[in-house]
């Protein structure tokens, strides 16, 4: 496809990007990612602003249903809270050159993951409104669903992360590991995000 | 002899505003004013069109100035003078139009409360008359009439804005119909509604304009101060036929109205004065 | 401090020469090829909203609605607003000129992300197929770019969906340059280069980057939510199921409003770079300006509902924003003060980019004084919705940033081809443009005030002879572009050598060969600490002195 101009250019680029940017500039590949997580931030904040302005302004309709049960929910921010504990351990592991402890956490970290995806559809399917029921349910599947996105995400991000740091022929070393410290950053990310949309669709 | 470029300055500046004052009485580009606000806005209208007229032919004649007498010779390969900034000078033009902002913008506030726009909506005559029931329920947006002279009530009319026709309904009589009848002199309050998509109310000779939303009333009160009949225009896109979905009011003298009214109200007790 | 590469490496690497165009066509990581994909792409999507306008302005020569059918009226206006926002404006002054300089501007061989500049590009070409093939196959979209429920909702589906995606594609398409720019400005500057030694463009796309990345995914995201009302028939935005229309304006403006700056902000950092050229004398308050560059980025992001004076909005919300509104002339009046003191008391060359320039600076004025007028709540109240704001913000993104688009390929296009254009044709194409813009959209000032909205394929007879002025305006417009197009294609294959520097201009891009080499410079880049370093002090200033301070001999 590529002309051999642009296959040079590609290599020069990648070696600036590189090669250059380490030794210059230091590695500003996280600085791209948290950029892009303030966007990403910026998405939920139009959610919960429009949520909070229908909840301001637009009473529920007689004989709408919008109730939340807190358990389920409680359990989910554990288990969050929790899978970023274990993320950051695995994280300390990989600096201390320990790939088989990094892999053992990120194991856990994507169970945790992954243990609140099910509890998040559990909780879908026992409540007792559906996306286009009112206003406030819409929302709510919104946000939430959006959220759930974000966990896929980042349990397939983990995984992708636990196979790339396999003792042999990994790539993830004590030395270089972008990859998972972009997956340990979002992962942050998506945790800390959950805590707001905890606060502001169950709690408020 | 040198005149001091102080003085061509302050002259040229002094031509410059009095030229933008001469430009601002003279040039009218509104169409007739038939209610109470269209004065009141063709003078903040006014106050606009001098300050911008002013700033706008002072930019535009630096700016040509500067073009010719500064433009390159033949003979010159040089550069300009290395002038890199001047600490007062931008001092100077930052202060003077935030000065003029300041200005304009408390003007435009002291313009927007005598067209009624900062008295709270909904809290109007409307809840004495048919509409009782619906009298606390919340109004999203509009102007409110001041309704200084309490002698005069304000005549309370229903829009409802379709796809593509605005219908006027009277609680007071039970009228219906498709084009707005009002009497001079005395206010008027729509509670606006739409059926289907957002529509938007305006009279241009009027000079005002609210959405018409579906699901969300809101208001607009206006005294026509005018007879005549003047064009209502829908302002939102609201469809292929947003550009014909017209409709007209007629401003007629009371005596006029009142008898309008009176042959087309149904109940016996609509009429009232 | 080491960035010279390798001998060896240097003789390898090829030189960027027309006669490879076929990279133009691929998914190439250079940020000079994006660039220039950028610009003629959006030029080509340019053409394509232009067309869709001179049918607008064929329907209203004439009152009534007889050139098309008034559905397929509705679908041209959205296609116009959309093609030339999301796919001409917004990626020609942030992409186009944004990937091509700023790595020269901050002395680096390419973008921060070069892989995720290409991705960036190659949603657009997609994107923007998708939204105009939707006219021929399913019907375009009908609600206008604004795309407000519950029309968006009513109207045929299928167009306003595929709608809803180009303009998701593409708002990603932004979000990852601006996360780019960004990255490049402040972590991608050669050693020894402060932020407070970039040239003006530099802060002014870290302006609008800053405003892409906090406004889009506000759009992107309520864009989603308008879909699922179409597709899914939840009622977030419709009131019959309980749903509230204002919010989305609320979130539409959120970005939309600052979408204004993305389009005129980069506009205002290529003129501060095009003035000091071509007037010969430093840009004047290089500090004032970048302060007012991020006083409007700050307050151009609380000012959005001053789009929904006449909407349901309270009356303490109407004020607040007006005054929020209005006080972002300030900052701007301090751009356009310091532009005129730039020019004067320059050596002017009154070439083709300069007067392109200074168009944009009358229309830009006017454009500003009408938008000061639109903010004040009472003056909105009579001419929102109609012909004076259809002509306003016309002043703003034509008369501003267009018109700058212009100026920039004329400034820039020796640089791009090593050629010159035709100076002739170059000043034929402004005064065509310029004589055309005005006479198509001064008229409407006019037309709004006395009583014609915008969106209308058919209108009172009244206004039929300022209708038809306008539109002869519009036909000028178009004819304006034939000596452009001839000047680009013929200039490149026949134009005169142009040199390195024809300009003699000292900002990085000038001191490199023309065009550049892959990875900008052969050997170190050089440390532009004084972009603006033209004039000669006022003591040594006489008619005879020939030339001002050569960067080169300074031993930068």
């Amino acid at each position: 496809m590529t002309s051999t101009i642009s296959q040079a250019s590609d290599e020069a680029s990648s070696e600036v990007s590189s090669d250059h940017g380490h030794e210059e500039h230091g590695d500003f590949r996280m600085f791209g990612l948290a950029t892009f997580l303030v966007a990403d931030a910026m998405t939920f904040a139009g959610f919960f602003a429009a949520y909070l302005t229908f909840k301001a302004v637009n009473p529920l309709p007689e004989g709408a249903i919008f109730e939340l049960e807190l358990p389920l929910p409680i359990l989910n921010t554990v288990l969050l809270l929790v899978s970023s504990a274990t993320f950051h351990k695995a994280g300390q592991a990989i600096r201390q050159g320990d790939n088989g402890r990094c892999r053992r956490w990120l194991l856990i970290s994507a169970g945790l993951g992954i243990a609140f995806l099910a509890s998040q559809m559990v909780e879908y399917f026992t409540l007792p409104f559906g996306l286009a029921d009112n206003l406030y349910a819409s929302t709510f599947y919104a946000a939430t669903g959006f959220h759930g996105l974000h966990v896929t995400l980042g349990a397939l991000m983990i995984l992708i992360v636990w196979w790339q740091a396999r003792p042999e022929g990994g790539r993830i070393t004590a030395e270089d590991h972008f990859p998972l410290e972009a997956a340990e950053l979002y992962w942050h990310f998506v945790d800390g995000i959950w805590v707001v949309l905890f606060v502001i669709l169950y709690l408020l | 002899m040198q005149i001091p470029s102080a003085i061509v300055t302050l002259i040229l500046g002094m031509v410059l505003v009095l030229g933008g004052l001469w430009i601002g009485q003279t040039i009218n580009l509104l169409p007739v004013g038939a209610s109470a606000n269209a004065p009141i806005y063709d003078e903040l209208f006014q106050v606009l069109f001098t300050i911008g007229a002013i700033l706008f032919i002072g930019i535009v004649g630096l700016l040509v100035f500067s073009l010719i007498r500064f433009r390159r010779r033949n003979d010159q390969l040089g550069d300009g003078i290395a002038i890199e900034g001047n600490l007062p000078l931008e001092i100077f033009w930052t202060a003077v139009p935030a000065v003029v902002i300041l200005f304009v913008g408390l003007y435009s506030y002291d313009i927007y409360d005598r067209m009624g726009g900062m008295v709270p909506l909904g809290h109007e005559g409307m809840a004495h008359h048919a509409m009782a029931d619906n009298g606390d329920e919340r109004i999203w947006g509009g102007l409110s009439s001041k309704a200084v002279d309490g002698e005069a009530m304000p005549l309370p009319v229903e829009v409802t804005a379709m796809q593509f026709a605005f219908l006027f309904h009277y609680p007071e009589g039970d009228i219906t119909a498709g084009e707005l009848h009002v009497p001079a002199n005395r206010p008027v309050t729509l509670r606006m509604e739409a059926k289907d998509v957002i529509h938007a109310f305006w009279v241009p000779e009027f000079r005002i304009k609210q959405d018409v939303i579906p699901g969300q009333p809101t208001q607009l009160s206006f005294t026509a101060t005018r007879p005549g009949s003047y064009p209502i225009v829908c302002a939102e896109l609201c469809g292929p036929y947003h550009g014909g979905m017209r409709s007209t009011v007629v401003v007629d003298e009371p005596e006029v109205w009142e008898a309008w009214f009176s042959s087309n109200a149904k109940s016996d007790d609509s009429t009232t004065t | 401090m080491t960035v010279a590469t390798p001998p060896e490496i240097q003789s390898a690497v090829p030189r960027l020469q027309p006669s490879g165009w076929i990279r133009y066509f691929s998914f190439s990581v250079d940020h000079k090829v994006i660039g220039l994909q950028y610009l003629v792409c959006g030029f080509a999507f340019y053409l394509v909203g232009g067309a869709l306008a001179g049918a607008i302005r064929t329907e209203l020569a004439s009152p009534v609605s007889d050139f098309m059918a008034r559905d397929v009226y509705n679908q041209v206006l959205t296609l116009h607003g959309t093609v030339m926002i999301f796919l001409w404006i917004v990626p020609v002054v942030n992409g186009a000129f944004g990937n091509y300089l700023i790595p020269f501007y901050v002395g680096a061989r390419d973008m921060a992300f070069p892989r995720l500049n290409a991705v960036a590009f190659w949603l657009i070409p997609p994107a923007g197929l998708m939204l105009i093939s939707s006219y021929f196959l399913t019907g375009a979209a009908q609600s206008g770019w604004t795309a407000y429920p519950p029309l968006s909702i009513t109207t045929p589906a299928a167009g306003q969906v595929i709608w809803i995606l180009s303009v998701l594609l593409l708002g990603g398409s932004s979000i990852f340059g601006g996360i780019n720019f960004i990255a490049t400005i402040l972590k991608l500057r050669r050693p020894g280069l402060k932020l407070m030694q970039l040239p003006m463009y530099c802060w002014a796309m870290l302006g609008t980057s800053i405003l892409v990345v906090l406004s889009t995914p506000v759009l992107a995201g309520t864009l989603v939510l308008l879909s699922f009302d179409i597709v899914a028939h939840t009622g977030f935005f419709n009131p019959g199921l309980g749903g509230n229309v204002v919010v989305y304006q609320h979130l539409f403006w959120f970005y939309s409003h600052p979408a204004v700056y993305i389009m005129v902000l980069p506009a205002f950092g290529l003129v501060s770079e095009i003035l000091p050229v071509h007037a010969r004398k430093p840009l004047f308050g290089y500090v004032t300006m970048v302060y007012s560059i991020m006083a409007i980025v700050g307050l151009g992001l609380i000012v959005w509902a001053h789009h929904m004076f006449t909407s349901g909005t309270p009356p303490w919300m109407r004020l607040f924003f007006t005054i929020a509104t209005a006080f972002i002339a300030v900052p701007t009046g301090i751009k356009f003060f310091n532009w005129l003191a730039t020019i004067w008391g320059g050596r002017i060359n009154l070439n083709s980019a300069m007067l392109f320039s200074c168009g944009f600076i009358v229309n830009f004025v006017l454009g500003g004084i009408t938008g000061v007028a639109l903010a004040q709540v009472p003056f909105d109240i009579h001419v929102h919705d109609t012909y004076f704001v259809v002509a306003h913000f016309h002043y703003i993104v034509f008369g501003g940033s267009v018109f700058v688009v212009f100026a920039s390929v004329y400034h820039w296009y020796p640089k791009f081809t090593g050629r010159m254009l035709h100076e002739g044709l170059g000043r034929l194409h402004c005064a065509l443009t310029f004589i055309g813009f005005n006479l198509c959209f001064g008229p409407q000032h006019w037309l709004g005030l006395n009583g014609m909205p915008r969106r209308v394929a058919e209108y009172d007879p009244q206004f039929t002879l300022i209708n038809q002025i306008s539109s002869v305006g519009a036909l000028l417009m178009a004819v304006s572009t034939l000596p452009f197009l001839w000047n680009v294609v013929q200039s490149a294959i026949s134009g005169p050598l142009a040199g390195d520097n024809p300009w003699n201009a000292l900002t990085p891009e000038w001191l490199t060969t023309s065009p550049p080499p892959v990875e900008n410079w052969v050997g170190e880049a050089p440390l532009v600490e004084e972009p603006y370093g033209y004039g000669v002090p006022i003591d040594q200033l006489d008619l005879a002195a020939t030339s001002g301070r050569d960067l080169w001999s300074s031993g930068k």
